[in-house]
């Protein structure tokens, strides 16, 4: 009986959700009344597994392999598989990351048990109880697993990396007997489309604009709104596919991460994969016309109502208090 | 090429919920219903792979009598027959239980590969498609933005974190779950809709497929989100609202 943390790294650069992922082990380790023993996989993973032994965890596992040196689904899923069944944990915690969600599914079909994702709260009650969202972010729900062990991977900023506790963990290196035969994708390596003409992280002000807008042609509302501000324009994911604006520009899981002191977010909903790359603003302003849109839960200032007629008010509003 | 497009029914996306006297589910009865939007990319790119390639289009459907209708738009679009596994209550069973059906629906068919959408958005787990090619004993990739076929052989674009991308090959037969954007999206032409109305829909049933219902993970309650920030709301007449948030950012949080 132990929780076991799955950590992620790519050519040496830690995913920064690890850490939160750790502390989050720890803290249910206390809860729960178990130890808590972290993994990392991949080709000479001995330097990494070594740094996180430096928390206060049990042990660190370095599942080491030369067919590991490329992620991919079948190598991760075969590898970590053979680790669960050796030391046998209750309770196995990923990051939300889209590597995760790429194999620990598959992982968790091995053991006849489903992969409880995107969790954003746990708690100890009567045994454990997992809390994710539903609907877009919409509504919550408490989920109680069954059966072990339970597989729940966690939300980029539920949990606090600062909160880690330090300390010294044993290490051990674990080989699985991995068959390249059965490992069937073939990846190449990865890739940017094009060199990014637009540093979002650098801007102090932002003017996000979502679905609410409708259409290309209304993208000047916000455009003026942005600029009565000098602020950058960015946009949530569909903006961005529709062509509507620069894919540079797009803030979110699959865009840039931003953290600017204000972020003015129009008809956005609020998708947790928006939510995640903005949610570290200064101030958060949403404008939107639903009122139990999941983006009112970051903000710290909302207009409920029609941007079309709250965003030229802005306008007014800012040039005024200006002149 | 034998394609199979797994799609789901869900809520419109700015549907209001209320949540059902149980309090562990929303009420649906005055709810409306659509395709589940990246449910609908997969089927644009396995209409297009069609179109390349030749073959068939599969539409593969779990859930109530009313998802009839998100077939039947499946059909009009250009898919060339489907599957319905008519389930009561999809949310009695967990990702696992509604895999293993769509798997055992799918297995008979012996397809070339097996789309679905990256999520859904309505759970949100994002594991169907991974969980069924688990299921099925075939490989997987994950939010695929294109997909190249070219002797048995599929290479995929797969989208990673923070714009960068990666090719990934693999021999046929596959399951890809396709993100959101990857293509445009078609409109059924009338001519579709007509056709869609004379083909076949076939209907079967979870004990039909031999699958027993598992629940490993069970929702125990869905209430509001609890929110982690003081918001303070400006409603009612827009300018007032733009001056009182004008006043707030340049003397209360100081930004302006």
């Amino acid at each position: 009986m132990s929780i076991l943390v799955i950590l992620e790294q790519h050519n040496g650069q830690w995913h920064r959700i690890s850490w939160e992922t750790l502390a989050a082990g720890q803290q249910l380790g206390v809860a729960l009344g178990l130890p808590v023993e972290a993994a990392i996989a991949g080709k000479g993973v001995e330097g990494p597994a070594s740094e996180a032994a430096t928390r206060k965890l049990e042990k660190v596992w370095a599942v080491e392999h030369d067919l590991l040196e490329q992620y991919t689904a079948d190598g991760h899923t075969a590898a970590f598989e053979e680790l669960i069944r050796k030391t046998q944990p209750s309770l196995v915690l990923f990051p939300h990351t889209y590597q995760v969600r790429d194999f620990a599914p598959k992982l968790a079909t091995r053991f006849s048990q489903v992969l409880v994702s995107d969790v954003i709260a746990a708690r100890n009650d009567n045994g454990l109880v997992l809390v994710r969202q539903f609907f877009q972010g919409k509504l919550s729900g408490d989920i109680r697993p069954g059966g072990s062990p339970c597989f729940a991977s966690l939300q980029a900023g539920a949990w606090r990396a600062d909160q880690l506790e330090t300390g010294s963990a044993a290490m051990e290196t674990f080989v699985p007997t991995l068959d390249a035969s059965r490992i069937r994708q073939k990846p190449e390596p990865p890739f940017r489309e094009t060199a990014r003409a637009v540093d979002l992280s650098a801007a102090g002000i932002i003017v996000s604009v979502g679905r609410g807008i409708k259409e290309e042609s209304n993208i000047p509302v916000v455009r003026e709104l942005a600029a009565a501000l000098g602020a950058e324009l960015a946009a949530s994911r569909p903006i961005c596919d529709a062509g509507w604006l620069p894919m540079e520009r797009q803030v979110g899981s699959s865009g840039q991460t931003v953290a600017p002191k204000i972020y003015i977010a129009v008809g956005i909903s609020g998708a947790i994969q928006h939510l995640v790359g903005m949610k570290g603003a200064k101030t958060i302003v949403a404008i939107n016309k639903d009122p139990n849109a999941p983006i009112f839960e970051v903000a710290d200032y909302g207009i409920v109502g029609d941007l079309f007629e709250v965003v030229p008010a802005l306008v007014e509003a800012l040039k005024k208090a200006k002149g | 090429m034998k394609i199979i497009v797994a799609i789901k029914q869900v809520p419109l996306r700015d549907s209001h919920f209320r949540i059902a006297a149980s309090g562990k589910w929303i009420e649906e009865s005055d709810l409306s219903f659509e395709i589940n939007e990246p449910d609908a990319y997969a089927l644009e790119e396995a209409l297009q792979l069609r179109e390349k390639h030749g073959g068939e289009v599969i539409a593969l459907c779990a859930g109530p009598e009313r998802a009839q209708q998100t077939i039947r738009d499946a059909l009009a679009k250009g898919a060339d027959r489907a599957i319905h596994i008519e389930t009561q209550d999809l949310n009695a069973l967990d990702t696992l239980g509604v895999a293993q059906l769509l798997a055992a629906a799918a297995k008979p068919e012996q397809a070339d590969l097996i789309l679905t959408g990256l999520q859904s958005d309505d759970l949100g787990a994002g594991q169907t498609g991974v969980v069924v090619a688990e299921l099925l004993g075939i490989p997987h990739s994950t939010i695929i933005m294109q997909a190249e076929v070219r002797d048995r052989v599929i290479r995929v674009k797969r989208e990673l974190e923070n714009g960068w991308f990666q090719h990934i090959e693999m021999p046929l037969p596959v399951v890809l779950t396709i993100q959101s954007g990857s293509n445009k999206l078609r409109y059924a032409t009338l001519m579709g809709i007509k056709k869609a109305k004379n083909k076949e829909v076939k209907r079967i049933t979870p004990a039909e497929l031999g699958a027993e219902s598992s629940a490993a993970a069970k929702i125990e309650k869905i209430y509001a989100p609890q929110k982690s920030k003081q918001t303070q709301i400006f409603e009612g007449d827009p300018k007032a609202a733009a001056a009182q948030l004008v006043e707030k950012l340049k003397f209360e949080a100081r930004v302006l």
